[in-house]
C-alpha cells in the first residue's frame, strides 16, 4: 500500500470584521451569559453531582470495596484456605486462621484485615476465593478518612456491608 | 468644630469610606470570580463552607479563604532573596490602594456651609499621578518574579513586565483624546465636563466622544491587570503559576487582594473617564430634564443618592465584565499579545489622537 497523502480542510481565512475580534468577542460574551443566567433560572444544566449527598450509580460490574459473605447460620462463609492473600498483588490481605466451633467447617478466619491503602481493587482476591466468600460488589470506593488505622478493615466491617 | 479638625475629619472620613468600598467589593470579586465562573461552565462553584449550617450561596468563602491564608506557614524559599521576596507583595498591593486616591464617587456635597468633594485627593494631575502609580504595579510583579530564585517566578515576571511596559504606551495615549476633548486632567473636572448633552440626545460621555479611545483603554487595562486575555504572566499551562509560583499564606494573598483591587480601581477609572462617573444621563442639580422638555423634579439629596449610585453602579458592571471576558476569551499566545500591543494598539491610539484633533479643529472652525 502506497503511502497517501490526505488533504486536510484549512481553516477558512477570517473576514474583516471577524480579524477584528471586537464582534467576535461581544458574540461570546453573549454565549457565555446566556449559560450563566439559565444555569442561575434552572438548575437542570449543572452537571455537578453533589458527592457526599448524591452518589453517582456504579455499573454493576464495579470492582469497588470489599465485603465478607456469611452463611445461613451467620457465621463467616471464608473457611481461611489463604486463596486470596496469595493472590493479591499487593499484599494487603492478612488472615489468622482459628479451629472453627462448628463440626462441620474445618477452619474460620479469626483475623480477616483488608488494608485499603495498599488495595488496588484488582479483583484476583474475589477470583481466587474457592468458596465465594469474598465479593467486591458494594459498588463503593473507598471513602476518605482521617487516620490509616481506619482504613484497615476488620473483619467486623467487612461482614457488615 | 474648628477649621482644621473640620478639614481632618473629612478627609479621615473619605478615606475610610471609600477604602471601605473598594475592599468589600475586593472581597465581594474572589466571590464573584468563582460563582460565576462555575455557572458559566455549567458547575455550581463554591457552596460547602456555612455558618451554623447557613451556606448562602457559598458566599462565606472569602472569609474561609482569608482565615486559612492567616494561618498557614509563612514560608520563605531557600533560594529566595530574602529582603526582596517579602517586599514584593506590598509593592503589589500598595500602587493599588494609592491609585483609588484620585477617583471621584460623587459631586461636591455641602456640609454644615462648605462645600467637601467626595473624591479622596482632587489632585490637579489627576490622571499623571494615576499612570505614574499604576506603573509601579510592575515593580511588584518583577521583584516577586526575581526573588522568588525559582524558574518559572522569573519567567512570569518577565514577561510581564514587557507586557505592562508595552501595554502602558498605548494605555497612556488612548487617553490623549480624552484630556483633548474635556480639556483637562483633573478627574473632577472630566467627570464635570461629561455632564453635558452631546448633539442633544446623548449624553456627552466619554465613550460616545472617544469610542476608540474607549476601546483601546479598555484593552490596555485588562492587560495592565494581567487579566484574561493576557494573564499570560500567571500563565496556569506553561509556568505553573507564574510570577507568585513560590508565595503562600499571606504574601499570596496580598498578591490575590491587588489582583483584585486592580480590577475595582480599573473599573472606577473606565467608569469615571468613560462612562460619566457619577453623572446620569439627563439628570442635573434639579432634577431630571429629558431632551424632549418633559422634567421630573427631585430633592437634591436624592440627586445625590442617584449620582453614588450610578457610580457604583458602573464599577459593579465594569468589576463583572472582568470576570465575564475571562471566562469568554481563552488566553493569547505570546508573540500575539506583542503584536496587538504593538503593531495594532499604538497605531490605533496614535490614529486617534489624530482624528480627535482635526475634527476638533474643525468644529472649531
Amino acid at each position: 500500500m502506497t503511502i497517501g497523502i490526505r488533504k486536510v480542510a484549512r481553516p477558512r481565512e477570517m473576514s474583516f470584521p471577524e480579524s477584528l475580534y471586537l464582534v467576535e468577542i461581544v458574540k461570546g460574551l453573549g454565549v457565555t451569559m446566556g449559560h450563566m443566567l439559565s444555569n442561575i433560572v434552572r438548575q437542570e444544566g449543572i452537571k455537578t453531582i453533589e458527592y457526599p449527598e448524591v452518589r453517582r450509580r456504579m455499573p454493576p460490574r464495579f470492582r469497588g470495596k470489599h465485603r465478607l459473605m456469611k452463611r445461613e447460620n451467620g457465621a463467616p462463609r471464608c473457611v481461611a484456605c489463604y486463596c486470596c492473600p496469595t493472590a493479591c498483588p499487593a499484599k494487603c490481605i492478612t488472615i489468622v486462621a482459628g479451629e472453627s466451633p462448628d463440626p462441620g467447617v474445618e477452619k474460620y478466619p479469626v483475623r480477616f484485615d483488608i488494608d485499603m491503602l495498599r488495595c488496588v481493587f484488582c479483583g484476583l482476591c474475589v477470583e481466587a476465593c474457592p468458596v465465594d466468600a469474598i465479593r467486591m460488589d458494594t459498588g463503593w470506593f473507598t471513602p476518605p478518612d482521617d487516620t490509616r488505622e481506619k482504613l484497615i478493615f476488620t473483619i467486623d466491617m467487612l461482614l457488615e456491608k | 468644630m474648628t477649621g482644621p479638625l473640620f478639614e481632618i475629619t473629612v478627609a479621615v472620613a473619605r478615606i475610610a469610606v471609600f477604602f471601605a468600598f473598594c475592599f468589600g467589593l475586593v472581597v465581594v470579586m474572589t466571590w464573584v470570580e468563582r460563582k460565576g465562573a462555575a455557572y458559566i461552565q455549567d458547575r455550581r462553584g463554591p457552596n460547602r463552607a456555612d455558618i451554623l449550617g447557613i451556606r448562602a450561596w457559598g458566599l462565606f468563602h472569602p472569609l474561609a479563604d482569608a482565615l486559612k491564608f492567616l494561618f498557614k506557614e509563612d514560608f520563605i524559599p531557600d533560594n529566595a532573596h530574602r529582603l526582596f521576596y517579602q517586599m514584593a507583595p506590598m509593592f503589589s498591593l500598595a500602587p493599588a490602594i494609592l491609585a483609588i486616591a484620585v477617583v471621584p464617587f460623587g459631586p461636591d456635597v455641602t456640609v454644615m456651609g462648605r462645600r467637601i468633594a467626595l473624591q479622596i485627593a482632587d489632585l490637579n494631575v489627576g490622571i499623571l499621578y494615576l499612570f505614574a502609580v499604576s506603573g509601579m504595579t510592575v515593580y511588584g510583579v518583577v521583584l516577586a518574579g526575581w526573588a522568588s530564585g525559582s524558574k518559572y517566578p522569573l519567567l512570569g515576571g518577565l514577561r510581564s513586565s514587557a507586557q505592562m511596559l508595552s501595554y502602558e504606551v498605548s494605555m497612556g495615549l488612548s487617553l490623549i483624546g480624552i484630556f483633548m476633548v474635556f480639556e483637562s486632567v483633573r478627574m473632577s473636572q472630566i467627570v464635570a465636563g461629561q455632564g453635558g448633552l452631546l448633539f442633544g440626545v446623548l449624553p456627552k460621555w466619554g465613550v460616545f466622544v472617544q469610542p476608540l479611545g474607549f476601546i483601546l483603554f479598555l484593552v490596555a487595562q485588562y492587560a495592565e491587570a494581567n487579566r484574561t486575555p493576557f494573564d499570560l504572566p500567571e500563565g496556569e499551562s506553561e509556568l505553573v503559576a507564574g510570577y507568585h509560583t513560590e508565595y503562600a499564606s499571606f504574601k499570596f494573598s496580598m498578591f490575590m487582594m491587588a489582583e483584585y483591587l486592580h480590577m475595582v480601581v480599573g473599573a472606577a477609572v473606565v467608569a469615571t473617564l468613560f462612562f460619566g462617573g457619577w453623572q446620569v444621563p439627563y439628570l442635573g442639580d434639579a432634577g431630571f430634564l429629558f431632551p424632549g422638555g418633559a422634567a421630573v423634579a427631585l430633592p437634591p439629596a436624592l440627586v445625590l443618592m442617584l449620582r453614588i449610585g450610578a457610580f457604583v453602579a458602573k464599577v459593579i458592571f465594569f468589576a463583572w465584565l472582568y470576570v465575564w471576558v475571562r471566562w469568554t476569551i481563552p488566553r493569547f499566545r505570546y508573540d500575539q499579545v506583542m503584536r496587538l500591543g504593538w503593531k495594532v494598539m499604538l497605531p490605533l491610539s496614535l490614529v486617534n489622537i489624530f482624528a480627535t484633533g482635526l475634527i476638533m479643529l474643525l468644529l472649531k472652525r
